[in-house]
């Protein structure tokens, strides 16, 4: 008995739909005798035989297809984590460098975080995003509260307004990361999108966007995507940006920025900060959800930080006070590892250099992967228009292959990607680029 | 390059809705101007007049500002208190005699291990660490048992306690649409927040007895009975929290009948395995007698206590299936609940206990530290005991501190009582009454016992 989620209501109202729905099939059920009682299976039968088996999460299932390929030739373009030319993961030398500072620390213990985190963490991670100077930042209007990267920073901020915010719908991009809708929906707001890319461009649909953003009921939340798309990998530019933000004000809808990717899309932190600093340039209020897993290399170790801007310091300490309410009966306090190795580098200005500077490297290497993609495509004369790989800025390009193509691609050159088309361009090396032209060239040529 | 940003001229909250000039050039940028203007000026970037209606208020300006977290909210109070003779009773988490926090050597060599190792940092699989999850559920569930070989149990990381509750709870509102949670009254503070936020009706049963400082038992298989057929029963596995009441083996074999008479599923809380009598198997004997039953039994663990491990966030979830087919779509459907709420679980509290617990000699090691604190806290017991006797002349009886088993002692203070040991005498505690005897010395039992004496008899 599936429980469907009503997305759009409050806990309560979601049990008196759950119990609703049990007592009106209850009836019509052949079990009609037990199908009072949910758990009570027949003798033997387990109480949770009605529980069915869900499907692999299409992008961390890419990677559990991929392992068991036997293949030598197998690349996987799947999950967005950074590989190194040689195709392994990294572990920057900043944060091992941090980890022995920590390890050396006779006085570091393992007690409770305080419920929103380590504060020098969240202090230097508004810093970070918001800029030193940020005006935000000097007149304590910002309460900033330590997460479980992305996914947790967008939960907690989404169980925040979904119970604190008038408005409960919000809009995300079309597309989007697969995960978003889920995260939104479960929190408890309802989910729209809005136009965002363009599929004969290959590029972004601002008039669509503008459209769409402008017939959104006023007040309602609108999730952008820092930089780096995902996963597109299309980006408004700054003038765009600059509209959107007036677009935005002037029907006061509520930015909750994606921030996955500073200082990964473009190799410069700031740089990759302009559309949320345009934005509390402007005095108003937004969500930031941080995420250290791609910059820091600090994947596992699930490193995050949310942010919430708001209009003056008394509604930021109460927001603050709020947020704890939301994270106590999730997970208590967060986990302590991850999240001290960036305090610890972001505070030491020669280990923030270091990170700068291998930071630098790994947006570098991708930039470069895009360039050999895009001259091995034209060298083999494969039709179309292949720019927009070296357009479109960050970890993933959006080919464009369908999902025809895309299956051929696998079973015939065991190339793992998801499904809409993205590869993560991390994922690839000089060496390998070859072997992926090939299968894009034959995936065009002999599928359409 | 955004070399003329538009600003708006901030402005105080208590303002009406109003228009506002525009400031441009980078130099007002977060200029901290508090002048209201009312002239519009031509915004020189875009050659045209920007009027953009601001609102003054926060869209959040009706939030109320949220009480402290009862547990720990105590600690943040300890902190601010000056008293030389301040007591943190507060939160469960261990102290040395010294009262310092205690980091295992055993995991001090495990962090050492590891970082050793230069492992990555990948993200782990939806469902965790595959090697966490293996020794977790043999720990639990004793690596010889049939559950183990059958391969019945799904076993999902989680973070701590808390967490690998949240997900069991989130399970539940899904599949047993309308099912409630039974809990114990008293029970650990968060156990009610958390079925709330995941959307589960709870009620409680009977436990604590405060005529006797005991346990309510006829009140607790009344209550367990009369529950609706296939409600689920929280149990805490051993050392319960708040009360440290629990029940005995004959107790427990009543509790398993009544559930199984009510085709009600069991559902452990174990946060302190090993950390109760100083035994891992001793203190599992509850779920696993539950379990050799055959029940479908669901556990939350956690190695915040046992290992040290507070901060790392570290425990799972397992849920005890009739079947291994049932037990692999269960773990499907955890994965789907944890996916939207934080991906994948954190990799280095993981790793450690893995490391450890699979490790022969670490194994020991921990088993002999671990006698160590729960003997600690054995002998707190005893002192606290003797201290209270020798003090108290009303003869009243304080046999129930060692009675009691684990980290925390209930008192039966109330919350006035309770009220008067932090004002009076700087002895922070949860207005429940409970103290974690981990947080109190040798040195410091006299100390205490006069102040619980001052309390239960001048304050009511």
């Amino acid at each position: 008995m599936r429980h469907e989620f009503t997305s759009s209501s409050s806990p309560a109202d979601r049990r008196l739909n759950a119990l609703f729905r049990h007592l009106a099939t209850a009836s019509t059920e052949s079990r009609t005798a037990v199908a009072f009682c949910p758990t009570s299976g027949f003798h033997g039968d387990s109480v949770f035989s009605l529980v069915v088996r869900a499907p692999e999460d299409p992008i961390l299932g890419v990677t559990v297809a991929y392992n068991k390929d036997p293949s030598p030739v197998k690349l996987n373009l799947g999950v967005g984590a950074y590989r190194t030319e040689e195709g392994k993961p990294l572990v920057l030398s900043v944060v091992r460098k941090a980890e022995q500072m920590l390890l050396n620390d006779r006085s570091r213990v393992k007690e409770y975080l305080p419920i929103v985190g380590i504060s020098d963490f969240n202090k230097l991670s508004a810093k970070l995003i918001f800029g030193a100077d940020s005006p935000a930042i000097r007149e304590n209007r910002v309460t900033t509260v330590q997460c479980l990267s992305g996914t947790g920073s967008l939960r907690v901020g989404a169980e925040f307004m979904a119970r604190h915010y008038h408005q409960k719908t919000i809009y995300i991009p079309q597309p989007t990361w697969g995960n978003h809708p889920k995260i939104f929906t479960l929190a408890g707001l309802s989910v729209k999108t809005y136009r965002y890319y363009d599929p004969t461009t290959r590029g972004l649909n601002f008039q669509g966007l503008l459209e769409d953003l402008g017939s959104a009921p006023s007040g309602s939340i609108v999730l952008l995507h820092a930089c780096a798309h995902n996963p597109t990998g299309v980006d408004p530019t700054l003038q765009q940006w600059e509209q959107i933000r007036q677009l935005m004000r002037s029907k006061a809808l509520l930015p909750f920025f994606d921030s996955a990717y500073q200082g990964f899309a473009s190799g410069n932190l700031d740089q990759d900060a302009q559309s949320i600093r345009m934005f509390v340039a402007d005095g108003g209020e937004c969500f930031v959800a941080q995420s250290y897993a791609k910059n820091m290399g600090l994947y596992g170790e699930r490193v995050g930080a949310l942010s919430v801007v708001c209009k003056t310091a008394d509604v930021a300490s109460r927001v603050e006070s709020q947020l704890k309410l939301v994270i106590r009966p999730m997970f208590s306090n967060p986990p302590i590892h991850g999240a001290s190795i960036v305090a610890t580098i972001l505070k030491d200005s020669n280990m923030f250099n270091e990170w700068t500077i291998e930071l630098k490297a790994m947006a570098d290497r991708i930039i470069s992967m895009r360039e050999q993609l895009f001259d091995a495509l034209r060298t083999r004369g494969t039709p179309g228009d292949w720019s927009h790989i070296i357009k479109q800025i960050g970890m993933f390009t959006f080919t464009g292959l369908n999902s025809k193509q895309v299956e051929f691609m696998t079973r015939e050159y065991h190339i793992y990607m998801t499904s809409d088309g993205r590869i993560s361009m991390a994922g690839l090396s000089s060496k390998t680029v070859p072997h992926l032209a090939d299968a894009i060239h034959a995936a065009v040529t002999r599928m359409s | 390059m955004a070399s003329s940003l538009l600003s708006l001229a901030s402005a105080t909250p208590s303002a009406p809705l109003s228009f506002h000039g525009i400031r441009e050039g980078k130099s007002n940028l977060g200029g901290i101007n508090k002048e209201k203007t009312s002239t519009f000026i031509k915004a020189k970037s875009f050659g045209r007049i920007c009027m953009v209606v601001a609102s003054n208020v926060s869209r959040f300006e009706g939030i109320t500002m949220a009480p402290p977290d009862p547990i720990l909210g105590v600690s943040e109070a300890f902190k601010a208190d000056n008293h030389e003779l301040k007591l943190n009773l507060g939160v469960g988490a261990y102290r040395t005699e010294e009262l310092q926090p205690y980091v295992l050597n055993v995991v001090k060599k495990a962090d050492k291990l590891l970082l050793e190792k230069g492992e990555n940092r990948e993200y782990l699989p939806i469902e965790g660490l595959a090697a966490f999850n293996k020794v977790t559920a043999q720990l639990l569930f004793g690596a010889d048992k049939p559950v183990i070989k059958q391969q019945r149990v799904a076993t999902v990381q989680g973070l701590s306690g808390t967490g690998s509750l949240r997900l069991a709870a989130a399970l539940i509102e899904r599949y047993f649409p309308g099912a409630k949670v039974l809990i114990s009254s008293p029970t650990w503070g968060n156990h009610k927040n958390i079925f709330n936020d995941a959307g589960v009706p709870w009620s409680e049963y009977r436990y604590y007895d405060p005529k006797t400082v005991g346990l309510d038992f006829e009140g607790m298989i009344a209550d367990i009975k009369a529950a609706p057929e296939g409600s689920f029963i929280l149990l805490h596995g051993c050392a319960h929290n708040p009360t440290g009441i629990d029940p005995t083996p004959e107790q427990w074999e009543i509790i398993a009948d009544v559930i199984q008479e009510k085709n009600h599923v069991p559902f452990f809380d174990i946060a302190y395995q090993g950390f109760a009598s100083g035994s891992l198997d001793a203190d599992a004997a509850s779920v696993r007698m539950f379990v050799a039953r055959g029940m479908e039994v669901i556990a939350a663990q956690s190695y915040s206590k046992n290992l040290g491990l507070y901060a790392e966030r570290i425990g799972a979830i397992n849920v005890v299936c009739s079947s291994p087919e049932a037990a692999a779509r269960v773990k499907s459907q955890l994965k789907r609940i944890a996916r939207p709420m934080y991906s994948n679980p954190p990799v280095h509290g993981a790793r450690i206990v893995a490391n450890i617990v699979g490790d022969s000699a670490l194994f020991n090691e921990w088993n002999t530290e671990m006698e160590m604190m729960a003997g600690r806290i054995k002998n707190v017991r005893h002192k606290l005991f003797d201290s209270l006797s020798s003090k108290d002349k009303s003869g009243k009886d304080w046999s129930f501190v060692l009675k009691q088993i684990g980290m925390f002692s209930f008192t039966g203070l109330n919350k006035a009582q309770c009220d008067n040991m932090t004002n009076k005498w700087h002895v922070y505690m949860t207005k429940d009454g409970r103290i974690s005897l981990a947080g109190l010395s040798l040195a410091k039992c006299e100390y205490l016992a006069d102040a619980i004496i001052d309390s239960y008899h001048n304050v009511s």
